[in-house]
């Protein structure tokens, strides 16, 4: 860890502003930071600390939820209305890491937490997300749990999160207050980039930017699912995850959202998927199809290719699942 | 005074069980306990050492070839920087489990990537840590530097193999047979506390506080690093958590923190971060296995071939023991068994809880369960009919055998059922549900060790001894022997452990710590007992001590007339290691779920029985399986290490992606003790525990996997990217 200086801001504004400074960053939870300080892969000069500015609470905003930007992962998971009208938010956040974890996570430190491949996490082994220009070790080293899906030449990395995969199911909003006061709106789905040629970027945030909340729109009818496939049966990142909104009208898809986690650099959302599948009646040769569409431009560079199978029978499970009417 | 034994045969059986206390065997919670729940229990860096510098280490970024400069002057630049030390004396691997002398040294000769290469010293472990993370080193690396085990060129290693018969052609000839290839891979000890280390010199004495497993062993390790006399140093390891092998022997920083603080004349930590104990330690080497199994219409083996390849670095001994108990657990005339040694440039292999049989017994019960399964015979009855009277290599007898008690009440406590069994006969929504079971063994050994017993004034028992408790109950189990021979309470019992101005152990490793170290304070106890038999004029055996009174009316405190009695107890293994095959046993049963669509697995029940002579305490030892079966689980499932194909740098050296399992993982468990007697086995008629309950484990869960799913893996652990592969369609 090197030495940094340590502040805390006082409002937004302040906290934008001060980490707009060059070598500045945020800590909110610091269970993902403070990690990577140790292991030299962070090196910030000043930690900004946002954690007691007034972001954290859960409230119900005319046109849906507002979850602060500090809420804890554990206060979201719980909250009867995410309970109630959000279910697949809470199961994805109780599918990942621990109960102590959780309880120090925040709902923004969970959005920008970083990638968990090993080659990033090792300052000794080239990375073009944490060295731009040094190569990326994972291509032609162990990338079994690498990205099948936006990958570049530059990185092949996987965003590990699973509150946002759920997030993007449901089209949430990321709120961002920039340093001199203004703000913007991002959806979730395209808050995370894909590598391409500036792997170390990894979501939209710029300099001085921070998250404020996320607004999840009016609750939608249907089943809500969070499936998530790891290795073991809890503290493990997602292998392959889907979160899904399914709902049926006279025996036909009605509704269809559909995010994956695990594929690739960003929680995936392929708005092709829905528009095959709404308006026709579950089978198991359209939920092929609907592989097909997802995984069409799949390619693992790594050995990763187990995904690609693995994602085509998590996603018919899903399906089943969610299509399935009571009888 | 010296309770001496060397056992060359059985010991009495009915001595120890003729005791009055009624405290050996019971459920006797950890006497340590509670210091440690209230963390009050000293690991190795938290001993309170005046003023210690903190030292952190340095590991080389190229996978094999010289250290050429190191810039010093950069880091001693840095706030609170000391010093920057590449000492010659250095250590750069582990020492192998009972090496007694210095592992590799010259830490500027580099054989592989994230070898500790330097220390650097600074007031604070933070200004350490950035000075080693920033220190600019300069190499010459080697070219074409061998990596991978399957290319490298095999040594085979001639003490494994046994030729019987003619095994290729009882294959040709048998009804039915199976010859298959098994691939393991490699795992980590991955216990809870990283390896640490508080030197601290007065004058030309060398005190080192450290979590090691064999301070027997340790103290000269370190001694002959440093080039000093045994007498010199003096190691404490009082408390140690977790080692499964990877304390056997001195580590890097052991020696590192030694010599820094000689040259800063200050005490030196020097801690050990989860990578670096991932990356310099013990490795279990991957395993390649062949597996040639045939037997009659009737079920009974007429072939046995196992054949398996390990690796190791250059230089070192060790090979992953895999064939260990297949020579002996089944018999069959015809018989191959060899072993191949690869050297490549990954970290040192060495020995990971139960060495050998961890990996072995698992590939040979999976392909005991293909032959039962083409003979069509249940798989219990198809170990029962194949166990051989004495060992079928060499003409030396068991101690006992319990493999067909554990079969048989294990089979009845799980609710075995030996109908037909075909692959996915019951499936619950997702999930094909099945059960498979394995045999488990693991050879028990015992090694010679020394204990102190004192028996104060007041009518106290202290035992004494530099044996280590890993967390496994040691000074517990101790404290029961030495209260039940005495005739005490375990309130007026104490034991001090890990400390080498004791007498010396056994050390704890190979299973063989408990039967050998409570065997010693058996004998200082019972030479104790006789001195107070003569006070009291009566015979040993007729003492009749319980809670400080004898037999006749009078008390211990009275018999000892203010006076302390002393007697070190000194047990070694003769005859009985060299005239017995004597093994632990046992039989694993396991119903698993496999995810249709995912190839997800998990283990919904899991029983263990096993048969290792004495139980000295019920709950300690029921830990012990417990553990070994949440092993297995890992073997069977999740834990693998993953190296750089390019420069064979661990590329998962941390708890979250190195994936032991969770308490999720491990459901229902359930342990059977069959407790005996092996008065061959040691002077208490114990065996060792520690490691039989993953020597199998993971073959009964892969058994069940076959059974729940119909994919019959070739590969652990069975992830599911391998369970789908696998998977028929
Ligand atoms: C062992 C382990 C297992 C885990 N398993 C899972 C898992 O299975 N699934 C999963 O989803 N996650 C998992 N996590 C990750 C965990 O969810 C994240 O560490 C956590 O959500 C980060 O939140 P935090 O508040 O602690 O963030 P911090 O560590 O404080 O910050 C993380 C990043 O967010 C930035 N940041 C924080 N607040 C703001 C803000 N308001 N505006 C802009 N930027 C901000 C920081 O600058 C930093 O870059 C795991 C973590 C660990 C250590
Ligand atoms: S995949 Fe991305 S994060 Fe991983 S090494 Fe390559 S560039 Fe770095």
């Amino acid at each position: 860890m090197r030495p940094f200086d340590y502040i805390r801001a006082t409002d937004p504004t302040d906290a934008a502003e001060r980490t707009s400074a060059p070598g500045a960053m945020a800590i909110a939870g610091g269970t993902n930071l403070i990690d990577l300080m140790k292991l030299q892969v962070e090196t910030p000069d000043t930690l900004v600390d946002v954690g007691r500015l007034d972001m954290g609470s859960i409230e119900e905003a005319g046109d849906g939820l507002r979850i602060g930007a500090l809420v804890t992962n554990t206060a979201t998971a719980v909250h009867p209305k995410v309970r109630a009208d959000y279910p697949v938010l809470a199961r994805a956040i109780l599918a990942g890491a621990t109960q102590q974890l959780r309880n120090k996570a925040t709902t923004a430190g969970n959005l920008c937490q970083r990638t968990r491949c090993t080659y990033f996490t090792n300052i000794d082994q080239p990375c073009n997300k944490r060295a731009p220009g040094s190569g990326c070790g994972a291509m032609g080293g162990v990338a079994r749990l690498h990205a099948i899906l936006g990958t570049s030449d530059q990185c092949i990395a996987t965003y590990p999160g699973d509150m946002a995969v759920a997030m993007a199911a449901l089209d949430a909003h990321v709120h961002i207050q920039g340093g001199r006061g203004g703000d913007r709106q991002v959806p979730v789905r395209e808050f995370h980039r894909l590598p391409g040629e500036t792997p170390w970027q990894d979501n939209v945030l710029e300099s001085g930017e921070i998250i404020t909340a996320v607004t999840l729109p009016l609750p939608v009818k249907g089943k809500q699912i969070y499936r998530k496939v790891r290795e073991r049966s809890s503290y493990a990142f997602a292998l392959v995850s889907i979160a899904a909104i399914v709902a049926m009208d006279g025996g036909r898809i009605a509704r269809a959202d559909l995010a994956f986690g695990g594929l690739a650099h960003k929680p995936w959302h392929d708005p092709r998927l829905a528009d095959l599948l709404v308006g026709e009646a579950p089978s198991p040769a359209l939920f092929e199809k609907a592989a097909d569409v997802l995984l069409d431009e799949a390619d693992a560079r790594g050995g990763s290719e187990f995904k690609i199978p693995l994602a085509r029978r998590t996603l018919t499970a899903v399906l089943t699942e969610a299509t399935e009417t009571r009888t | 005074m010296t309770a001496h034994l060397k056992q060359d045969g059985p010991v009495d059986r009915a001595h120890l069980d003729g005791m009055q206390q009624g405290l050996l065997g019971k459920a006797v919670p950890r006497i340590e306990g509670y210091a440690k729940v209230t963390g009050t229990a000293t690991y190795a860096a938290e001993y309170d050492v005046a003023d210690p510098a903190e030292g952190v280490l340095v590991t080389a970024t190229i996978t094999k070839g010289k250290v050429t400069y190191i810039d010093n002057d950069a880091a001693l630049a840095m706030p609170g920087v000391l010093a920057v030390i590449a000492d010659a004396r250095m250590t750069t691997r582990p020492a192998q489990g009972t090496a007694g002398e210095a592992p590799e040294q010259e830490p500027q000769s580099v054989s592989y990537w994230g070898q500790p290469i330097a220390v650097v010293v600074a007031e604070t472990f933070e200004e350490a840590r950035n000075a080693a993370k920033h220190l600019v080193v300069a190499y010459e690396a080697d070219a074409d530097v061998d990596l991978d085990p399957a290319a490298a060129q095999p040594e085979p290693q001639d003490g494994q193999a046994v030729e019987m018969g003619d095994l290729t052609a009882a294959m040709d000839a048998a009804t039915h047979s199976v010859d298959l290839t098994i691939e393991t891979d490699g795992h980590a000890s991955a216990a809870m506390e990283p390896h640490a280390a508080i030197a601290d010199w007065d004058g030309d004495n060398l005190t080192v506080r450290a979590s090691l497993q064999m301070l027997n062993y340790n103290i000269a390790e370190l001694a002959d690093a440093l080039g000093v006399e045994e007498d010199n140093v003096r190691l404490i390891s009082r408390y140690v958590g977790g080692g499964f092998g990877s304390k056997l022997g001195i580590s890097e920083e052991v020696v590192a923190a030694a010599l820094a603080a000689r040259q800063l004349g200050r005490p030196v930590r020097v801690v050990m971060s989860r990578q670096q104990v991932f990356q310099c330690i013990m490795r279990r080497s991957e395993t390649h296995q062949r597996l040639q199994l045939a037997c009659d219409a009737e079920g009974r083996l007429t072939a046995f071939g196992h054949h398996a390849r390990v690796s190791n670095l250059p230089g070192e001994s060790f090979a992953e023991p895999v064939l260990q108990s297949s020579h002996f657990l089944y018999g069959a005339e015809n018989r191959s068994l060899g072993m191949d040694l690869v050297r490549i440039h990954r970290m040192t292999a060495g020995s990971v809880r139960a060495p050998g049989e961890a990996v072995g017994m698992p590939a040979l019960e999976m392909a005991m369960d293909e032959l039962a399964e083409k003979a069509g015979i249940d798989p219990v009855a198809f170990r029962l009919r194949n166990i051989p009277g004495e060992n079928p290599e060499e003409d030396l007898p068991f101690t006992s055998h319990t493999l067909a008690d554990c079969l048989r009440q294990g089979a009845e406590a799980f609710g075995w059922d030996d109908g037909p069994r075909r692959p996915r006969m019951r499936r619950e929504g997702d999930w094909w549900i099945g059960t498979g079971m394995a045999s488990a063994a693991r050879v028990h050994n015992v090694s010679e060790a020394k204990a102190r017993v004192r028996l104060t004034a007041e009518g106290r028992a202290v035992v004494q001894t530099d044996m280590t408790d890993l967390g496994t109950g040691t000074y517990t189990i101790l404290a029961q022997i030495a209260g039940e021979m005495l005739g005490l309470p375990i309130d007026r019992v104490t034991v001090e452990l890990g400390d080498t101005n004791h007498p010396r152990g056994p050390g704890s490793g190979g299973s063989w710590g408990a039967a050998s170290i409570g065997s010693a304070v058996y004998l200082a106890c019972k030479a104790l007992r006789e001195e107070i038999a003569r006070r009291a004029n009566t015979g040993e055996a007729e003492l009749g001590l319980k809670d400080g009174a004898v037999a006749g009316g009078r008390t211990l405190v009275d018999l000892l007339g203010g006076e302390a009695l002393e007697e070190v107890g000194h047990y070694e293994p003769g005859d009985n290691q060299d005239a017995w095959t004597a093994s632990g046993f046992g039989a694993f049963f396991a119903q698993v779920r496999v995810n249709h669509w995912t190839g997800e697995a998990r283990v919904d029940r899991m029983l263990g029985a096993f048969g290792f002579g004495r139980v000295l305490n019920e709950k300690t030892a029921r830990s012990q399986c417990l553990g070994g079966i949440t092993w297995s689980i890992g073997a069977a499932l999740t834990e693998a290490l993953h190296f750089d194909p390019r420069d064979g740098h661990l590329a998962n050296p941390d708890l979250a992606e190195y994936h032991v399992p969770v308490h999720r993982d491990v459901q229902d468990v359930e342990v059977l003790m069959l407790e005996e007697r092996d008065p061959l086995a040691s002077a208490i008629q114990a065996k060792g525990i520690g490691e039989l309950g993953m020597c199998g484990g993971a073959g009964a869960i892969a058994n069940a996997v076959y059974n729940a799913c119909g994919a019959r893996l070739r590969e652990l652990p069975m992830t599911p990217d391998r369970i789908l592969a696998a998977l028929p369609e």
